[in-house]
Parts: C-alpha cells; sequence; structure tokens
C-alpha cells in the first residue's frame, strides 16, 4: 500500500491541526519534513511515542510540532502511521501536508484511512456500512469539487499541457502503427521541443500554483491609492472581516513582518510596510510613490479609489502601473454621489467592486470578485481543496515523469520508451477527469491523423 | 424434416481465423468438436488484405503462437514476402508483417483442420440454434440438427451481410460467397444485444494492366524472421509489393462523386472503423492531406490479382475506376474485383465475460469479427481463448483469462468486454500500458508456459523454450560478470561508436546498456561471446538496455495485479451495495466485472466507488 497523507483535524481554525501520514515508510516520510529538538529521529522510536521539534519545507521552518509514531498494527489504520501535530489554522496545516506530499507521501483519497482501518480489520464489521457510507458522499462530495475544479483556469492550463501532450503521443503511436506514413510531429526535435515547453508550463503551474497559493500560502498583497481614499479603513475592514483574522507569523526567510488576513479560502499577505498600523495618519502618509515601488513586485494589488470624486493625475499614475497586474479595483464611498468614471478605470483594470469601507458595505463582494480571480471560488469545501492539493501532486509526478523522458531522448533513447514517459504524464495529467491516458491517445490518433490501411 | 446429425462436445459455427482456433483448440484439448461453414472452398478467407501481422497485430500472432495457435505456423508456410517493421525504431514497436499467398493459406488451413484428431469439417449453414435442457442443437439449412454442449459463435462479415457498392446494395457475405441469413433471429431470441457494423475492402486489379516502371518497390527483409517460435526455416522472400499515391485529381474525381457515396448519401447504417476509412472517407475528412499513399500486394503466387491497400471505397463501380485511372503506374489498369463495403451484424461484447462467454448464456461463446473486432489476428487470438474456455468448462476445468498485464490478446479481450466498442476494434500499440514489457520477441517468455499448461504447448516444445530461457539467464550473467579492461583496441571501438572511452574496467553489459552500443558493434571486444542465437542476444539486449522502463512496467503490472486477484461474485446485485454511486451500480450492473482491476477499469467507477467495493468484499468475506 502506498504512503498516504492528510489533514486529519477538521478544515477550521483550532487550537491545533494534525497531519497524519500511513502506510509503509509513512515515519520516513515523516523524519524527511520533522527535524527533533533532541535531534533523534522518528524512525528510531518505538510505537506510541513522541517527539518535539519543527516541520521544515525543504530548509524553510514553517512551524513548531509535535510528531507521534504509531507502528503497524498498533495504529487506526493498523499501517506504520505518523502524526505531525501543529498550531492550528488552516494555513499551517495545508503547508505541512504540502511538505509530507512533496516526499513521496500521495493525497489521501476520500475516506481511505477508515478504508485502510477496515481492510486491516482494525474497525469493526458492524461499521462497514457506515465506512461506505461515509466514503461515498465524501467520494462524491471530491467528485463535484473535482469537476469544479476542472472548470477553473487552473484546469485549463493543465487541460493545455494534458492535450499537447496527447497530440505527440499520438503522433508517436502513428509513428509507430503506421510505419510507412512519415509522421513530422514525431520527429525527435519536436518531441523534444513539446516535452521541453510542457515542462515549463508544468513548472511555472507549480510555482505560482494560483488558488493552491492562494489557499495555502497566500498572496503578496498591496494596498495602494492616493491619500484619503481610504486605504487604511480598507485594510481595518479586511483585517477585522474574519474571526480568524490576522495570524502574526514572523517571516523566518525574510525579516520583516507580514500581517495574514484570510478571506474565506484566500490568504492574503499583507506587508507590513512603514508600518501600516502605527496611525491613521501614517498610513495616509505612505505616498503614492512608496505604494507605486511595491506593486511591481507584489502578486496582488488592491487599487483603492475615492469614487465620490472624478480620477485624478495620481489615479491615472497607479492605473498606469497596475495594467497587466492581477489587480482588483475597490471604488470606495459607495455611500456618497459617484462621480468617478468606472469605464475608465476598467480600460486598465478588468475588476472593479464598489465598496463603503467605512459601513463595510461590498465587503462580501470583494471576497467574491477575487476567489473568481484567483480560481479558489471553486475551492470552498474542503475536498475542493483536496481536489486542488491532488492537482498539485499530478502535476509534481508528471514533471518527474517528462524530465525522464526528456534526458531518455537526450541519451538516445529510441522514442517507443520516451513515449512511456510522456503516457506516464497525461495519465497524471488527466487523473483527475477520470479519463485515461490510452483512451485519449487513441481518440487523438483518430481525430487528427490520417491512419489505417 | 430435421434429423439428428452428429453429437459433439463443441459445435463451432465459422471456419474464418476466429473459427479455426477455436476448432482447433477445443479438438487439441480432447473435446470432440464440429466446425461448420457455408463453403468448404473458402476455409480461413482472407476477403480484405492478402498479408497477416503488421505493427500490434504480429504480437498477436506471436502470442497465439505461444499459447498453441495455427496461425503464426500457417502464415510461416504460405507466405511470400516478410518485413520487420519498425527496425530502428525501438524494440518495443517490432512487428513482423508478411504478405500471404491467400489460396496456400486457405488450403493449409483447411487441410489443418481435416487432419485434426477429433475435429469434424463440415459444409452447412447454420440457420437455428437452440437451448436444450443438455445443452444446445444447431440446425443447419437442410434440417440436419447437430447436438453440442458448447457452441462458439464466429460469424465474421456473413451474419446478415449486405455489400453496398453505389447506390446498389444486395445480400452477400465477401468475395461473393453466401452470407448467413436465417442465424440473427435464433440470436434474437436467445437475448443477445446485435447490431451492425461495417467495413470494405478495396478493388482487385490485374497485374499485367499496371505500369511499374515509375512505381516505389518495397523488398522484404534481408534475413527474414517466422511468425511462429516452433518454425525452423524461416520463410523466402518470393513477391515484392509496390506503393503509388494518389493526386490532386484523384481527390477531384472523388469530390465530385462524393454523393454518389452509399456512406456520405446515408444509406449505411452500419458503424465503420475509423482506422480502416475507405478512401472517400481520407479525403472528405483530411482534406488538407496532398496525397495518400496506397500499396500494391500480389494476392499469391498462382495469380495476377493484385490487392490496393489504401484504396477501400463504398462508390460505384464507375466512379472506382476513374479514381483508379488518375493514380500513377494504375492509369490502365483493369479492375478485376471491384471495391465494397460490407454491413453485417455482431454483438455488443460487454455481454461477455473475459473468457468470451455470454454472461447470460452459459456454454455459448463468441470470437472474432461477430464480437465487434476487426482483422484476421484479433479473431484468431479470440477464436483460441474462446476455444480453449469452452473445452476447459466442459472438462470441468479453471478457465483460462488473460489480463492486461500478460498480452496484447488480454489486453483486446479486457478492451472489448469492460469498454465495448462503437466501431470495429482494432490492435494498436497505443492500447496497451504495458508495451515496453509485451513485445513480439517475448511472447514466448510470457506465454508458452501458460499454453503448456493448459495443453496445447508440447512437452517437447517446451523443453525447447526451457533451454532458450537457461541459455538467455546464463548470457545475462557473463556479460554482468564479464569485465573489459581499457585498452587502445577498446577504446578506438567506443569512440568510433560516439561514446565515452574507457578509464577504468567496466562491465560488458554497461557497455552494451549504453544507447550508442550493441551486441553487433561489440563483437571484436567481446572475445569470450558464445555462439548463440540471435534471439538470445536480442532478448537479453532489449531486457538491459531498457531496464529502468521495463522494471517501472513491471511494477505498475504487480500494482494492477493486486486488484486483478480481488473477485468479484457474478451474482452480486449492485443496486444492495450500500455507498455504490447510481452511474456506478448501473454500468456494474451491465459489466458485471470479474474482479476489482476490471471494476476499475469501467468508465464511470469512480475511485469511491472501489473503495466501496473492496469493503464490500471484506465484509462477505468474513
Amino acid at each position: 500500500m502506498s504512503v498516504i497523507a492528510a489533514i486529519s483535524t477538521p478544515n477550521a481554525v483550532g487550537g491545533i491541526g494534525v497531519i497524519r501520514i500511513s502506510g509503509e515508510g509513512a515515519i520516513d516520510i515523516a523524519d524527511r519534513v520533522f527535524k527533533s529538538a533532541s535531534g533523534k529521529r522518528l524512525s528510531e522510536l518505538k510505537g506510541y511515542s513522541a517527539l518535539f521539534g519543527h516541520v521544515y519545507d525543504g530548509d524553510t521552518l514553517i512551524d513548531e510540532c509535535v510528531a507521534l509514531v504509531f507502528r503497524s498494527p498498533k495504529s487506526y489504520t493498523g499501517e506504520d502511521v505518523a502524526e505531525l501535530s501543529c498550531h492550528g489554522g488552516a494555513y499551517v496545516a495545508k503547508r505541512v501536508l504540502r511538505a509530507v506530499l512533496s516526499n513521496g507521501a500521495e493525497p489521501a483519497q476520500a475516506g481511505e484511512f477508515t478504508k485502510r482501518a477496515f481492510l486491516n480489520g482494525k474497525i469493526d464489521l458492524a461499521e462497514a456500512e457506515s465506512v461506505m457510507n461515509i466514503i461515498s458522499a465524501h467520494g462524491r462530495q471530491a467528485l463535484n469539487a473535482a469537476a469544479a475544479v476542472l472548470d477553473g483556469k487552473l484546469s485549463k492550463r493543465i487541460n493545455n499541457i494534458a492535450d499537447s501532450l496527447t497530440n505527440i503521443s499520438a503522433a508517436i503511436a502513428v509513428w509507430t502503427d503506421d510505419p510507412d506514413e512519415d509522421v513530422p510531429l514525431a520527429h525527435e526535435d519536436n518531441v523534444r521541443s513539446v516535452i521541453a515547453s510542457s515542462l515549463s508550463e508544468l513548472e511555472k503551474l507549480i510555482g505560482d500554483f494560483d488558488s493552491g497559493r492562494a489557499v495555502t500560502e497566500g498572496l503578496e498583497t498591496v494596498i495602494c491609492g492616493r491619500p484619503n481614499v481610504g486605504k487604511s479603513t480598507l485594510m481595518n475592514l479586511l483585517a477585522g472581516c474574519d474571526r480568524s483574522i490576522v495570524t502574526e507569523i514572523a517571516g523566518t526567510t525574510r525579516d520583516i513582518v507580514e500581517d495574514t488576513v484570510i478571506l474565506g479560502d484566500i490568504v492574503l499577505r499583507l506587508a507590513d510596510t512603514a508600518g501600516i498600523h502605527k496611525s491613521d495618519d501614517t498610513v495616509e502618509a505612505i505616498g503614492i510613490e512608496k505604494s507605486l515601488k511595491r506593486i511591481s513586485s507584489s502578486q496582488l494589488v488592491l487599487a483603492v479609489f475615492d469614487g465620490s470624486q472624478p480620477l485624478g493625475d495620481d489615479d491615472i499614475t497607479l492605473l498606469e502601473k497596475c495594467r497587466g497586474k492581477r489587480a482588483l479595483a475597490v471604488i470606495n464611498k459607495s455611500d456618497l454621489e459617484m462621480k468617478i468614471d468606472i469605464n475608465k478605470i476598467k480600460e486598465y483594470i478588468e475588476n472593479t467592486v464598489r465598496v463603503s469601507a467605512a459601513s463595510g458595505e461590498g465587503l462580501d463582494e470583494i471576497k467574491s470578485v477575487l476567489e473568481n480571480m484567483l480560481g479558489t471560488s471553486d475551492l470552498d469545501s474542503s475536498a475542493g481543496i483536496l481536489s486542488g492539493e491532488r492537482q498539485y501532486a499530478c502535476c509534481v509526478s508528471a514533471v518527474s515523469s517528462l524530465k525522464e523522458a526528456a534526458e531518455g531522448l537526450n541519451a538516445g533513447i529510441t522514442l517507443d520508451a520516451v513515449n512511456a514517459g510522456i503516457d506516464y504524464a497525461i495519465e497524471k495529467l488527466l487523473e483527475l477527469t477520470g479519463k485515461t491516458a490510452r483512451d485519449a491517445v487513441v481518440n487523438e490518433v483518430f481525430s487528427k491523423f490520417c491512419v489505417g490501411k | 424434416m430435421e434429423f439428428l446429425a452428429g453429437k459433439y462436445d463443441t459445435a463451432v459455427i465459422g471456419a474464418g481465423h476466429a473459427g479455426i482456433e477455436a476448432a482447433l483448440a477445443s479438438a487439441r484439448l480432447g473435446c470432440s468438436t464440429v466446425i461448420f461453414t457455408i463453403t468448404l472452398d473458402f476455409v480461413g478467407n482472407m476477403p480484405c488484405n492478402p498479408s497477416i501481422g503488421g505493427t500490434s497485430k504480429g504480437h498477436l500472432v506471436r502470442e497465439t503462437d505461444a499459447l498453441g495457435g495455427e496461425m503464426g505456423k500457417a502464415a510461416d508456410k504460405t507466405s511470400i514476402q516478410t518485413r520487420m517493421l519498425n527496425r530502428g525504431k525501438g524494440p518495443a514497436v517490432h512487428s513482423l508483417r508478411a504478405q500471404i499467398d491467400r489460396r496456400r493459406y486457405s488450403e493449409y488451413m483447411k487441410h489443418c483442420l481435416e487432419k485434426q484428431d477429433g475435429l469434424d469439417l463440415k459444409q452447412a449453414e447454420i440457420t437455428d440454434i437452440r437451448k436444450t435442457e443438455n445443452g444446445w442443437e444447431l440446425v443447419t439449412k437442410l434440417d440436419a440438427v447437430y447436438e453440442a454442449k458448447a457452441v462458439i459463435l464466429a460469424t465474421g462479415t456473413f451474419l446478415n451481410g449486405k455489400v453496398y457498392v453505389g447506390d446498389k446494395c444486395y445480400p452477400s457475405g465477401p468475395d461473393g460467397i453466401f452470407p448467413a441469413v436465417g442465424l440473427t433471429d435464433a440470436l434474437l431470441k436467445l437475448g443477445l444485444p446485435l447490431r451492425r457494423f461495417k467495413t470494405g475492402t478495396p478493388s482487385r486489379v490485374n497485374r499485367r494492366s499496371i505500369d511499374f516502371s515509375e512505381l516505389e518497390i518495397q523488398n522484404g527483409d534481408e534475413k527474414p524472421v517466422p511468425f511462429s517460435f516452433e518454425t525452423d526455416v524461416p520463410p523466402e522472400n518470393k513477391a515484392v509489393c509496390y506503393i503509388s499515391y494518389t493526386n490532386e485529381e484523384t481527390k477531384k474525381v472523388i469530390l465530385e462523386n462524393i454523393d454518389r457515396s452509399p456512406l456520405y448519401g446515408g444509406k449505411i447504417e452500419g458503424v465503420g472503423p475509423r482506422y480502416c476509412p475507405s478512401i472517400e472517407d481520407k479525403i472528405m475528412r483530411f482534406g488538407e492531406k496532398e496525397r495518400h499513399q496506397l500499396f500494391i500486394e500480389p494476392c499469391g503466387l498462382d495469380t495476377e490479382e493484385m490487392y490496393l491497400q489504401g484504396m477501400s471505397s463504398s462508390l460505384p463501380e464507375d466512379v472506382q475506376l476513374k479514381f483508379l485511372h488518375t493514380i500513377k503506374g494504375l492509369e490502365n489498369v483493369e479492375v478485376m474485383r471491384n471495391a465494397y463495403a460490407i454491413e453485417y451484424d455482431c454483438v455488443d461484447p460487454v455481454a461477455m465475460k473475459p473468457t468470451l462467454e455470454f454472461k447470460d448464456i452459459p456454454y455459448l461463446y463468441g470470437a472474432g469479427q461477430f464480437n465487434g473486432s476487426s482483422g484476421y489476428e484479433e479473431a484468431a487470438a479470440q477464436g483460441l481463448i474462446a476455444g480453449i474456455n469452452a473445452a476447459l468448462k466442459i472438462l470441468g476445468k479453471e478457465p483460462l483469462i488473460l489480463d492486461r498485464a500478460s498480452s496484447y490478446i488480454g489486453t483486446l479481450i479486457d478492451d472489448l468486454v469492460t469498454k465495448g466498442c462503437n466501431e470495429p476494434y482494432r490492435m494498436m500499440t497505443s492500447r496497451s500500458e504495458y508495451r515496453l514489457y509485451l513485445r513480439q520477441d517475448n511472447a514466448d517468455i510470457r506465454l508458452t508456459e501458460t499454453g503448456h499448461k493448459i495443453g496445447l504447448i508440447s512437452d517437447e516444445r517446451f523443453e525447447k523454450f526451457k533451454i532458450k530461457l537457461g541459455l538467455i539467464e546464463k548470457e545475462r550473467k557473463r556479460i554482468e560478470n564479464t569485465v573489459i579492461a581499457p585498452s587502445e583496441e577498446i577504446n578506438s571501438v567506443l569512440v568510433k561508436n560516439n561514446t565515452a572511452p574507457l578509464t577504468t574496467g567496466c562491465k560488458l553489459a554497461e557497455l552494451i546498456k549504453r544507447p550508442q552500443l550493441c551486441y553487433e558493434k561489440l563483437t571484436e571486444i567481446d572475445k569470450t561471446r558464445p555462439a548463440l542465437s540471435s534471439d538470445i542476444f536480442e532478448q537479453v539486449e532489449t531486457e538491459l538496455k531498457y531496464e529502468g522502463y521495463i522494471k517501472r512496467q513491471k511494477s505498475q503490472i504487480a500494482e494492477m495485479r493486486r486488484l486483478e486477484v480481488k473477485l468479484l461474485p457474478e451474482n452480486i446485485d449492485y443496486n444492495d451495495v450500500i455507498g455504490l454511486r447510481l452511474e456506478a451500480s448501473e454500468k456494474l450492473m451491465k459489466i458485471r466485472p470479474v474482479n476489482i482491476g476490471q471494476a476499475s477499469r469501467i468508465s464511470g467507477v469512480s475511485p469511491a466507488d472501489i473503495s466501496v467495493l473492496l469493503i464490500y468484499l471484506g465484509k462477505t468475506n468474513k
């Protein structure tokens, strides 16, 4: 049985978040992300014991952690199990899970721990039916969520990559099955370039996994606008909007302190430049000059405008800067008569939202527009997030398989073997759609190539 | 008036490529067998291309041979040109293809059936089959009644066959033979889900009327290799093929007359195969292609008939002539038989188990084109499996189910019975996820033991096979243990082949593994090489070069087989399984998979559904 992992505490804010890893090799995987304070390794421990230490993603510290070790068969699933208990909050737990997954575990299917527990004889027969119902319910939810995710922007990108790989695999299939046909698409140079471009697409995707990142790591966000448009009010509004606000995370890789605002499933990291919190006066004093500098390095811009006044020169300068960025125009003071030219703004920033920061009106709209922009709108259930993680994991496997294919090609391995790597990558990319690479390739052969006798 | 004409264990309807293998397997396993054909003069007929093998089909022939089938031997005996396709494209896609003298092939097969102990070959059209208390009754057109315990349907394109040429259509089997007309009603009465498929064949033309002066010649291999692992004397090349191309003029003629095609005119209801398109299909669907290749293949040594591969058509005869005359070399061609499309009854294969027995009708089997497949090789492979399983069932033995990881045969059958097909199904290399392991060169290694266990491979052949395995193992060990020390002689060979020279000693195996090198290139520096046949070296080299890939496929296979051994009882009512989604339980009720692995390959059955099934199994097994 492969090693599986998932967050086993509810996807809500709590005091503690537990990441459970189960299967043969689970404890080794835990060792790869967990460093104990004492220097002892989890694999040295007997069952039912624990160590205190820290969880890392590569060299990056994520959180303090207590790690528990259970030895087969004395665990919930009956397999070797490691449990990493971190501080509560979806953000930290998801980062830890991500680290565990990138070290060799697979995301657990809906109800999979329970299933394994049953199959290993840990659960009483009488419970079997309820287990089946649970799995079924989770499965349904996961299917729905997966279907929703598959409509998202991210999925379109994944599908595009899968399509171009399918096309090349079909070309190789034709090259194989119709030996007398010249198939230019299957020439080695073309195969090499398609693999290379798919790899770079996938790596980009993994790098800025938009929705996944917005969910798990947060987006570098800057709020900007000329003085007196209501930036700080908006900031306070955002910060105050959620019960789970503002966890202070001392950045370990950088030395500035970030404020994290959780807006539904989206995590915004508002960089604390010159002390956004110090006082209203100071905030207002942050000139547009300073804000503009931050825009280029940010992942999301919230550009604030005063809706009760016509656009000024400073506003236009700001808009110019936002062109091509992921930006949301927040038109404040919706309670006053509107004098601003929204159409002009839309020439620069596609998404606009009217709010009254003072009264709090329009906050939900900010949330929903952001969710749409970031492709997280369909990630609103725990199953949805699971699908996101799964997509991420699939992309990672696809990359390693494609890299092997590329290496093989460069080493002079023939296309039949190279194609095995391409097919595996397609299989991984299509995993969430329920399609199989074989069927996709065979269909592509028929629809794109004139084959047969 | 009906009369009892004979009693058998197994009765096979149809003596085409499926029926032949089915009947031979059944008889060879000790079941008294009868095989019926509409005409004795067309046993094992090749109504389409006069060739056997080709990509992925060559695999099927070798696998059939390793299990004790006849097709490979017959092809070796009657081939007139042999080519190993895709040499230089990697061992996984090497494929053997032979041009066959189609009359010799038919004679060989007829004689083979005639000589077989326990087998009777009869010319008769079966018009009715009836279930009785003890088995089956088969009734011929002349009211002779035969009793059998098991029946294998291998009706090919004969069942309710209808030929289309332009606006003409008439009931017919292929090659102007009578169709089988009465049987359809009997099969419908039994509840078989029948439907109509379509296929086609190009014209045959007289060699004398072809101008070969400007055509490309396609020669056979210098060193032909046989299909069968039992053939000692390799076949000889006695004929060549030619290549020509269609052109703009051909396209123009076809487009001008496209409304006279029964397909485009909407007359044919049957579903045709996408991979075997008629020339008008190719031109309609791939209009941007400037030209289409065609192969001119001899139909035999004692005939001037030539087959025009790639030019299948159902356009009217005058249009056929007109477009053929636009093609280089065929300007004055004389057509001997025109191209035609044929429509026929076949069954939805999801009604069958992987043994090719019908789920709801014990002792009734289907094989070949009747099952919705296409191709002689696909037919033979299924015929063999159906024949084996009918015999094993009669003998009270465990059935033979080949899984996807064992063979192309297993893949073919699993695809048919799990996913069904909505067009004639042809084997393709891309249909197998394990194709780096499922090669034609190791078909014997994969399947001979199974063939021997069933009883179709003789002890003698099995002993020979074990010796081969021993030699492979010994040679593998030798190259693992032979260390080549750096020397001028060796390094000059390495540099000549664009690969790094040695600075320290290196295992011979490591050298062979380098993509730039192979056994042949290392002959001079491999001083201790034993004299072995080339297939031993080929086997060692392939396994070595593709070690990493093969290892990964084998671990995928192991993973797959874990689910394959979890058997699902035949009588599960999936509607009663708590937790299954509606779509899943409907699909499962229809397909009734034999194991969890097969269930997981059904479209519409999700991983969560599989989990539910696993728990259900765990629950019921306790």
